[in-house]
């Protein structure tokens, strides 16, 4: 009976922990977005719609000689947990950066032309270019970051503008340098620039898994520690919070956005070379944003703006397009459920602060109910 | 000469056929912002009213034999109405859940793509709707007959292009001249002092956010009749460069419509320069005129912030305690 008691205070404390409001809050919606996803399928095609759930949460699975669906699971999820971090980054130091998608995109292009055109640099080759994209996303995330600091600007605003200006500049970079004119797309970089294996090769055979794990695992880490351990991260979401009380306190507030927004951007670049820097993926000329800066939002709301947080939502999200994949050969549902899916949990990741509300009267209803209990038993 | 004018018959209809859904959507982000709302999902809406017209477009087709004009205008219709609901979702989050309004905004235009590839792919095999007929006008009784004016603006014209001239001109109209758009203009620059006087700030929000639906909606059904002869998800960018001319327009509509019109040029000009006489001399790539409107909108950003025309309380949730 005892025994019961203590239990139940265990429950209650780490219910009380506003971490734990908010974590249920994130898997509230990453469940109402799997129901969406599931009452669709289930109107298109009831016969099918429990295989297709199936199908989606077990995607990593599917394949499992050699692990491959494991593997691809990851090398999917890197991209994405790499353009969650950016967005996640700039959110901590209160700055929405919508224009991971522009970062992203400057940042591939550069390493893309590195891996094209720079090969004496042999084994050094791979992270040159890495660093190329890297400083390229810096550079193209720090515009909006100048424009907010010394013009009052809003990011959001000149993101979006700076989304489009890199696509085009993109494409026609692109036609002009490394254009591969036969099948109207960039040239493939040379192998010396594609990001090694190493022994994930031999632990996931069959699969396309890379060292872009380890690198978006480094950065992760590093986030982790600015944010957290350091001045300059203090300073950072100081800034974020109060512009004028952390100019007051003798931070440089305009230094600091700046500098926040070009981290935020330099990871999204290295999204972008990360995504470009593999065997068979090709950069298109087709000027359409590409989705995966978009998707770094819902990722970051996911992990709620937490560098770990966002490397396990990322690991979800690959979870999830590696089950889109299989969807297609199992049932007859088309991949693109998988995006409906996403935005119904974006959807509901705006709603945090209802749903935060929500999961906290549901846990002090139940604590109550179950405390009462509990004391019941004690006098029995 | 006989060439030039030749030119600028073949140029003119491609420029009002851009100027129009331009000027329409960017209309319709005014009505969101004016009221405090911000809405960058007007691209997401424009796919969502555009998917759900041309589908009952298709169904009339081959359903029944009625004039393609009135079809048209069924289109027209249809997509207004579900551009409507479709930003009721958004209106939702941001007006009553006090929501982060860009997120929502953003899962408006993640879904909207998605859902209608998905929907088109499962029940017609295809990511491509094709939209049969030619929807141009060849020539409006007697107006078409005078002369100059007459073949500029009334042969070879859209429908949808005078509806949109007529909704532009009633919609500014409403938004300065009726109770309900001193209404949404105050619910934008001070909703405090509006609800001191008994507006209710959640109603006009929700009417300003509808309004905006309804307009890119449609916008979605014009871009697909004038450029496109099928839909695949997608309207271009459409929504964002509308976005863009509200922003370069200052948010007030007689700017919009010349924002609007400079933007349509250099896209006439990116998609056409190559048959241009003059133009295709200037070496040039298109992807520049493509992105000049971006540019400009930076640069009269960065310039104009400090007398900047963004309504006052535009983003911010309507709280009654903060006052």
């Amino acid at each position: 009976m005892k025994l019961k008691t203590l239990g139940s205070q265990i429950v209650k404390k780490v219910a009380e922990r506003p971490s734990t409001i908010s974590v249920s809050a994130s898997v509230l919606a990453i469940i109402a977005g799997l129901f969406v996803g599931f009452i669709v399928m289930l109107i298109i095609n009831p016969g099918q719609a429990f295989a297709g759930l199936r199908s989606i949460l077990f995607g990593p699975f599917s394949d499992m000689e050699g692990g491959r669906s494991l593997g691809n699971t990851i090398y999917y999820a890197v991209p994405i947990i790499l353009t969650g971090l950016s967005v996640a980054f700039a959110f901590r130091t209160g700055l929405f950066n919508i224009g991971a998608t522009g970062q992203l995109t400057i940042g591939a292009f550069v390493a893309v032309y590195i891996g094209v055109n720079w090969a004496f640099l042999g084994p050094l080759h791979w992270i040159v270019a890495v660093l190329g994209g890297m400083l390229a996303g810096a550079f193209w995330g720090s515009i909006p970051g100048i424009l907010k600091a010394y013009r009052n600007v809003h990011e959001v605003v000149s993101s979006i503008m700076l989304n489009y200006i890199a696509m085009y500049t993109v494409t026609m970079l692109i036609k002009q340098t490394i254009f591969n004119a036969t099948s109207a797309r960039a040239l493939a970089p040379e192998t010396t620039a594609r990001l090694p294996q190493w022994f994930l090769g031999d632990v996931f055979p069959r699969s396309s898994i890379n060292i872009g794990i380890f690198i978006a695992m480094i950065l992760v880490v590093i986030t982790h520690i600015i944010l957290n351990k350091t001045t300059f991260g203090y300073e950072l979401k100081s800034v974020g919070f109060n512009r004028d009380a952390s100019q007051y306190a003798g931070m440089s507030e305009k230094r600091n956005i700046i500098l926040a927004m070009a981290i935020s951007g330099g990871i999204a670049g290295v999204a972008g070379a990360v995504m470009f820097l593999v065997t068979g993926r090709f950069m298109s000329i087709e000027n359409h944003l590409m989705a995966e800066g978009f998707t770094g939002i819902a990722i970051s709301l996911l992990g709620l703006s937490s560098p770990i947080g966002v490397f396990l939502a990322g690991l979800f999200y690959g979870a999830l397009e590696i089950g889109g994949f299989y969807l297609q050969r199992t049932t007859n549902f088309v991949p693109q459920i998988i995006e409906i899916i996403i935005a119904v949990i974006i959807y509901f990741s705006a709603l945090s602060l209802f749903l935060q509300k929500f999961v906290a009267n549901f846990l002090s209803k139940r604590l109550k109910k179950e405390v009462q209990i509990s004391e019941g038993s004690d006098v029995l | 000469m006989r060439e030039l004018i030749d030119l600028i018959y073949f140029l003119f209809p491609l420029f009002i056929a851009t100027t129009v859904p331009l000027s329409i959507v960017a209309l319709g982000g005014l009505f969101s912002e004016r009221s405090g709302v911000v809405n960058i999902a007007l691209e997401g809406i424009m796919i969502m009213g555009g998917f759900i017209g041309i589908i009952a477009m298709r169904a009339l087709i081959e359903n029944t034999e009625l004039n393609l004009q009135i079809i048209a205008f069924i289109g027209l219709f249809t997509g207004a109405t579900f551009g409507m609901l479709y930003a009721l979702a958004h209106a939702f989050a941001s007006i009553t859940m006090k929501s982060n309004q860009i997120i929502s905004a953003t899962a408006l235009n993640m879904f909207a793509p998605a859902m209608s590839v998905f929907i088109a792919r499962t029940f017609w095999n295809t990511s491509n709707l094709n939209l049969m007929g030619n929807y141009t006008i060849s020539k409006v009784p007697i107006l078409g007959d005078i002369p100059i004016v007459g073949q500029l603006f009334f042969t070879n014209a859209y429908l949808s292009t005078y509806i949109g001239i007529i909704i532009f001109i009633v919609a500014t109209a409403v938004l300065y001249k009726t109770r309900l758009g001193l209404r949404i203009r105050s619910c934008g620059e001070n909703p405090h002092a509006a609800d001191s006087l008994g507006v209710n700030i959640y109603r006009v929000r929700y009417i300003g956010v509808l309004i905006s639906g309804a307009l890119a909606g449609m916008g979605g059904v014009i871009f697909v009749l004038s450029f496109a002869t099928r839909f695949s998800g997608s309207v271009a960018g459409f929504g964002f460069l509308a976005l863009a001319v509200l922003i370069f327009g200052q948010w007030h509509p007689k700017k919009i419509i010349f924002a609007a019109l400079f933007f349509a040029t250099m896209r006439v000009i990116a998609d056409t320069y190559s048959v241009i006489p003059g133009l295709n001399m200037i070496v040039m790539p298109r992807e520049i005129y493509r992105m000049l409107p971006y540019i400009a909108t930076l640069v009269v950003l960065s310039f104009a912030s400090k007398r900047s025309r963004a309504p006052r309380a535009v983003g911010e949730p309507y709280d009654p305690s903060k006052r």
